[in-house]
């Protein structure tokens, strides 16, 4: 069992949410980033998303965009991400990570190399935002061969024939995009998404997170009532922004709203039905 | 009467493939939340390209508002000069807007009209294609953004009024490098948020599946007519074809007719900006490798880590760091050749057309013409060269002044 599938087996039997909080890797510094990821996780964090920048990002926002201009320009590459998670990994066995970007520097690196070093850096998860199922096989086949678990993206716009074709391809958990835009977009629907997230349930069996939209404790708490895995991401990198020339402020505004994010999703009555799943 | 309406032996090629793949090139590399939008454009692109209603509307429109067929024209004193083969100008610069990227606006809101999509969005680089999507918006009465880098309004402050006129809304981009590249990213984040409504207008044969095909085949009508005319005028077919390529939308739409006339040599001209070996420069084909931006697997220029690298060229329209992915195969398989030409040599031949033929080329089309020069005196006397003269240079004389430091 994956490090993520069992995370998520520990937390269904608990009755509880996973809190997934990203930050880019190497923002502001890349010093700060592992510092970063254990506080994230003293804080209350389940599962870490961890962000490979991007010169051209065109699924995010001006958050995660601008967290991504400050990274490259202490040029963190793909194989400094890759070693920051090593060093994370060295104190921390258990938490799951997931590499979040886009599919260019992956392609660059070659996908059996990129699968290898990041299985032996200690990556769980892998989202590659610009890769579809359809053009997906090889990078899967690496990923595969590496036990490295492949997350994609549902969003509203995808058809039930199309979220069975995702989900037959994806592993670890899926990430429900909660709404047409870009990360950090301020108009989520909670109704919809809820409807739409318990409409997926009959089409999935992994775990459902959602993401894109969710920006504090009030959106955290609403979505985690319904959804297995609540994903906050240019909320936690504003912080990071408001305190971009001190990371150790930034890590206690970080380590701040994880700690709120936490205790907002453990306020939730538990889980009434503890969901079957092909990994319990 | 010119014939441009028989099939074209451009069917014969039959790519892309099903997912839009030119061999390993081309694709769809979106997020999911465009997969859905895109499936029904490509549904509705088909859908049209079959529909004899749309396809005599489209016809219609590049007669009576675009001013087509535009006309091949048999430069002699620009062919004395040069002395070697004769040189013909297909004349994209003589269509409405100044350029050819009209035929595939006019084309691609049309089709956003039949969807049903009452706002069009539009990256632009130079303002070109922003000024011909604002214009054909204005022509039906769709509202219009145009997304341009905060960099380039600067250097293009006309072109952003021009939009204005046109009742488009301009919005700079001040992402990343301020340019091209960035103001595509920001035209696909518009998209992803308001895909209920709101029909993409991309400018060039780049992009997620269907843009390179629908692009290409808006645009081959420049290639049926220049094929039709040619046989007409020398009663045969040219020696070689030769256009500039930044996205390349002007040169696959001239080359894509003729992809079955084995003995036309097709020549694509990118920017060398400074010169290759600088760095400075604008040419993914001849200088780049393989990689995936903007929804399609391509040529790109890129660092060791995959980052997209700053692109220079003096031409705002060729100054992209990816290219259509058509081409990328037509590299790999030989049948087209792609050479580079510096901003100097650009220039040296937009000054020899302007005095010697009386006619101001735009600095994109100049990188053509230098290359054409060159070829003509290789191929020598006896050989035709078409040249896709795809826009005029009016847009362009700020930038010689300065370039001449003269103030205007």
């Amino acid at each position: 069992m994956s490090r993520l599938a069992q995370r998520f087996a520990t937390l269904r039997r608990a009755g509880r949410r996973a809190l997934v909080p990203y930050v880019t890797a190497g923002d502001p510094e890349p010093a700060a980033t592992v510092g970063l990821m254990h506080d994230m996780v003293a804080a209350g964090a389940d599962i870490l998303e961890l962000g490979v920048p991007f010169s051209d990002p065109m699924a995010d926002g001006p958050v995660i965009q601008r967290a991504s201009e400050r990274a490259l320009a202490h040029g963190v590459s793909l194989r400094g991400v890759l070693s920051m998670v090593r060093d994370f990994r060295h104190d921390d066995p258990d938490t799951p990570v997931v590499l979040m970007g886009y599919l260019n520097p992956v392609e660059i690196m070659g996908y059996e190399a990129f699968a290898r070093a990041a299985a032996e850096a200690g990556v769980d998860g892998v989202l590659t935002v610009d890769l579809p199922p359809e053009e997906a096989g090889p990078l899967l086949a690496a990923l595969d061969g590496c036990g490295i678990d492949p997350i994609f993206l549902l969003a509203p716009t995808t058809s039930d024939e199309r979220t069975r074709q995702v989900a037959a391809v994806a592993r670890g958990f899926v990430y429900y995009v909660s709404l047409k835009g870009v990360t950090g977009a301020g108009h989520l629907d909670v109704d919809a998404v809820r409807e739409r997230v318990e409409h997926l349930r009959t089409l999935v069996d992994l775990p459902v997170g959602v993401g894109f939209g969710i920006r504090d404790a009030a959106s955290a708490a609403a979505v985690g009532a319904f959804a297995d895995a609540v994903v906050v991401g240019s909320a936690v990198v504003s912080r990071i922004e408001q305190h971009a020339g001190d990371p150790a402020a930034a890590r206690a505004a970080v380590a701040e709203l994880v700690g709120e994010l936490r205790a907002a999703l453990d306020g939730l009555p538990a889980a009434a039905t503890v969901r079957q799943a092909a990994d319990t | 009467m010119l014939d441009t309406k028989q099939p074209a032996p451009e069917a014969m090629a039959g790519l892309p493939d099903e997912r839009g793949h030119f061999g390993p090139y081309g694709g769809l590399f979106v997020a999911e939340t465009l997969m859905g939008p895109l499936a029904e454009l490509r549904a509705a692109w088909e859908h049209y390209l079959a529909d004899a209603g749309f396809q005599r509307e489209l016809e219609e429109e590049l007669r009576d508002y675009v001013g087509r067929p535009s006309p091949l024209y048999h430069a002699r004193r620009w062919s004395e000069q040069v002395g070697g083969a004769r040189l013909w100008l297909k004349r994209e610069d003589l269509n409405h807007t100044g350029a050819h990227k009209v035929n595939n606006t006019v084309g691609q809101a049309l089709l956003a009209r039949r969807m049903g999509k009452t706002r069009i969005i539009a990256e632009t680089g130079a303002g070109q294609h922003g000024v011909a999507t604002a214009t054909v918006a204005a022509r039906l009465g769709l509202k219009c953004v145009v997304y341009m880098g905060a960099e380039d309004m600067e250097r293009q402050a006309i072109n952003v009024y021009r939009m204005k006129l046109l009742g488009a809304e301009v919005v700079p981009v001040t992402s990343g490098s301020r340019t091209l590249k960035d103001a595509l990213n920001e035209a696909m984040r518009d998209w992803v948020t308001n895909v209920d409504d709101t029909f993409y207008i991309i400018g060039t044969v780049a992009g997620p599946h269907p843009y390179p095909a629908m692009v290409r085949d808006f645009q081959a009508v420049i290639g049926r007519e220049a094929r039709a005319q040619i046989l007409d005028k020398t009663g045969r077919l040219p020696d070689a074809l030769v256009a500039c390529v930044g996205g390349g939308s002007n040169a696959m739409g001239l080359f894509h007719p003729f992809l079955a006339d084995e003995g036309v040599a097709l020549y694509g001209v990118e920017a060398a900006g400074r010169g290759l070996e600088t760095g400075a420069h604008a040419a993914p084909l001849c200088a780049g490798r393989p990689g995936v931006l903007h929804g399609n697997r391509t040529y790109l220029m890129e660092d060791a880590d995959g980052q997209i690298l700053h692109t220079h060229s003096i031409s705002a329209g060729l100054d992209y760091p990816g290219v259509g992915p058509e081409h990328a195969w037509l590299k790999d398989t030989g049948r087209a050749r792609y050479v580079a030409v510096t901003d100097d040599e650009a220039l040296a031949a937009f000054h020899t057309l302007t005095r010697v033929e009386g006619i101001m080329p735009a600095l994109e089309s100049s990188h053509a013409l230098a290359w054409a020069e060159t070829l003509a005196r290789e191929l020598g006397p006896g050989a035709e060269i078409i040249v896709n003269l795809s826009g005029r240079g009016d847009k362009d004389i700020h930038t010689v002044a300065a370039h001449e430091g003269i103030a205007l």
